[in-house]
């Protein structure tokens, strides 16, 4: 590991204002492409959205009526297990290089490199579930006319799941099999999203106006905007230091 | 003033004045508690709807505003432990959180049981139900992230950044689960409001819940006192305590 | 008093295996964290007396770091 050159105070006087962009975009830019470079790892949430879909027809019933009633639940249930799914490898390899140490180091505050994590997360899973959905809503008879309404609320849903689940990831990336752990911390404070992300598909189903629900998402999306990079960035710091 | 938080926050002398306060901490509870449940099981008049079925009600809701208030209570001493980096406010936590475990278990367990004679099963999601259900989980949680970290300091930090994040994510999922389940009985008690139950029917339930907190208060004080000794075991004044035991 | 006799209290109307399950179980639970509380009380003085007992033959130093069993 170099010794952290950003640490030396020469550097952290230079850190002008602009210095936290740069630093939030460097980073954007580095988780992107260290995924992009483990493409299986980015599939493998939507394969398993997908399949975790397949097997509610068979498990419950392939008929069109009983499918369309239960598929605003399962496509958001689905989606969220397949989110919290990719959570645990979130901080995981920075941890076991690093290079989580060294942001820690680095002269920008952590929260901002935090949140430039959960973006790239965001952007690689969150995105990706969203745009799958309406595909798999086909697939188990999603009634016409919430499609569009399904896709807006995964976004804003999935992003606020990130920032809470990085949350979690943060705080159990320093034990060895954190995984069955980060879920029981985790999906607790999921059911708001689910709760609203369901209400707005299901409104939109029965004709209902759903501005209401989606102005509920966006609003728990800007609390978790405004709140989660602080936690993310306090539970690194204890999961680093101990 | 910061003296006296000071000298709250030093162990040692929590010890000391703890030993003074507990007994009457005790008493408090045992004498709130044995009175609400002979007026409560034996003098209360039977609902006229429920019949005697609501005697359940003295258990159930103690037991709910206690399993609330004691996660607050144990994110506040966390802010405390977190902010001031005072040791005996995440002692204090430590031991509230099984407590605010099984207080949140009664509540569960007696709201199912009421619920069999009032809606004929013993589950139903109902909203204060299905709340009290996740903040069980979230209970478990803080209390697994403890026990998950190797080091005792670690686990402390990290099960207060969740017992935190937890304390402000409890309203919002409290409004988001009532909106969604509005098959629910109205709350039955608030502190604003006169509620609408009668006097002999609302007084033991009033006597219930400030016994409750008194025993959450000796529990807590007891269990600290506990938690102190066993993490300083090896500090000068806990060998001269045991010194004068003997 | 709202019942007539000890067989009515214990009745409870019909409801009684309902109130009596209920109320049980939360005695039941809180005696339990009484207990736990005294026996955790009680093992943790006997430890510390076994050790004040070592310590006047031997002084211990400012060991912070020695674990016991």
């Amino acid at each position: 590991m170099t010794q952290g050159q950003k640490a030396t105070p020469a550097i952290a006087e230079t850190a002008r204002p602009g210095g936290l962009w740069i630093a939030f975009t460097a980073t954007l830019k580095r988780d992107m492409t260290l995924m992009f470079r483990r493409r299986g790892e980015l599939i493998n949430p939507l394969v398993f959205f997908a399949l975790v879909i397949t097997l509610f027809p068979i498990g419950i019933s392939p008929e069109r009526e009983v499918l369309a009633l239960i598929a605003p639940g399962l496509l958001w249930v689905a989606a969220l297990l397949a989110a919290l799914l990719s959570l645990d490898s979130l901080f995981r390899t920075d941890y076991d290089d690093g290079s989580l140490e060294q942001m820690l180091l680095a002269p920008q505050p952590l929260a901002a490199l935090g949140l430039a994590k959960v973006v790239a997360h965001w952007l690689l899973t969150g995105l990706p579930l969203a745009l799958v959905a309406p595909l798999l809503g086909v697939m188990l008879a999603l009634p016409a006319g919430s499609y569009g309404v399904l896709v807006l609320a995964l976004l804003l849903g999935s992003a606020s799941l990130s920032l809470m689940g990085a949350i979690g990831a943060a705080l159990t990336v320093g034990i060895a099999r954190g995984g069955v752990l980060l879920s029981l911390l985790i999906l607790p404070l999921y059911i708001p999203v689910l709760i609203f992300g369901v209400g707005a598909v299901q409104a939109a189903i029965i004709g209902e106006g759903v501005a209401a629900h989606l102005a509920m998402l966006g609003a728990l999306l800007a609390a978790s905007l405004l709140l989660a990079p602080w936690a993310i960035a306090a539970s690194l710091r204890i999961s680093i230091n101990g | 003033m910061w003296t006296f938080i000071h000298k709250w926050g030093s162990p040692k002398w929590f010890y000391a004045m703890s030993a003074r306060l507990q007994p009457w901490c005790w008493a408090a509870a045992l004498m709130l508690i044995a009175l609400g449940t002979v007026w409560g099981l034996g003098f209360a008049p039977a609902d006229y709807q429920q019949g005697n079925s609501f005697r359940i009600i003295y258990v159930h809701v103690p037991a709910a505003f206690l399993a609330q208030s004691v996660f607050v209570s144990m994110a506040a001493a966390s802010l405390v432990f977190m902010v001031w980096k005072i040791k005996v406010a995440d002692m204090a936590a430590t031991v509230m959180a099984p407590f605010g475990a099984v207080m949140t278990f009664v509540a569960l367990f007696s709201g199912a049981v009421w619920g069999v004679p009032t809606w004929g099963t013993w589950w139903m999601w109902d909203a204060r139900l299905t709340s009290m259900l996740i903040l069980l989980f979230l209970y478990l949680g803080v209390i697994a992230l403890r026990g998950a970290f190797a080091s005792r300091d670690g686990g402390s930090k990290a099960a207060s950044v969740l017992a935190m994040v937890g304390v402000i994510n409890i309203p919002i999922i409290k409004y988001s689960v009532d909106w969604w389940f509005t098959l629910h009985q109205p709350s039955t008690f608030s502190v604003t409001s006169r509620p609408a139950m009668p006097v002999e029917m609302w007084l033991p339930l009033l006597i219930m819940v400030l016994g409750f907190y008194c025993f959450f208060i000796a529990l807590t004080l007891m269990r600290t006192r506990s938690e102190i000794l066993r993490r300083e075991i090896n500090k000068r004044w806990v060998i001269d305590l045991a010194r004068e035991m003997r | 008093m709202a019942f007539a006799s000890l067989g009515a209290f214990f009745a409870m109307g019909g409801h009684g295996p309902y109130v009596w399950a209920a109320w049980g179980v939360t005695a039941l639970l809180m005696a339990a964290c009484v207990i736990h509380a005294r026996l955790e009380r009680r093992q943790l003085a006997r430890l510390l007396m076994r050790r004040a007992r070592r310590g006047s033959t031997s002084q211990p130093h400012q060991a912070s770091h020695a674990d016991d069993p």
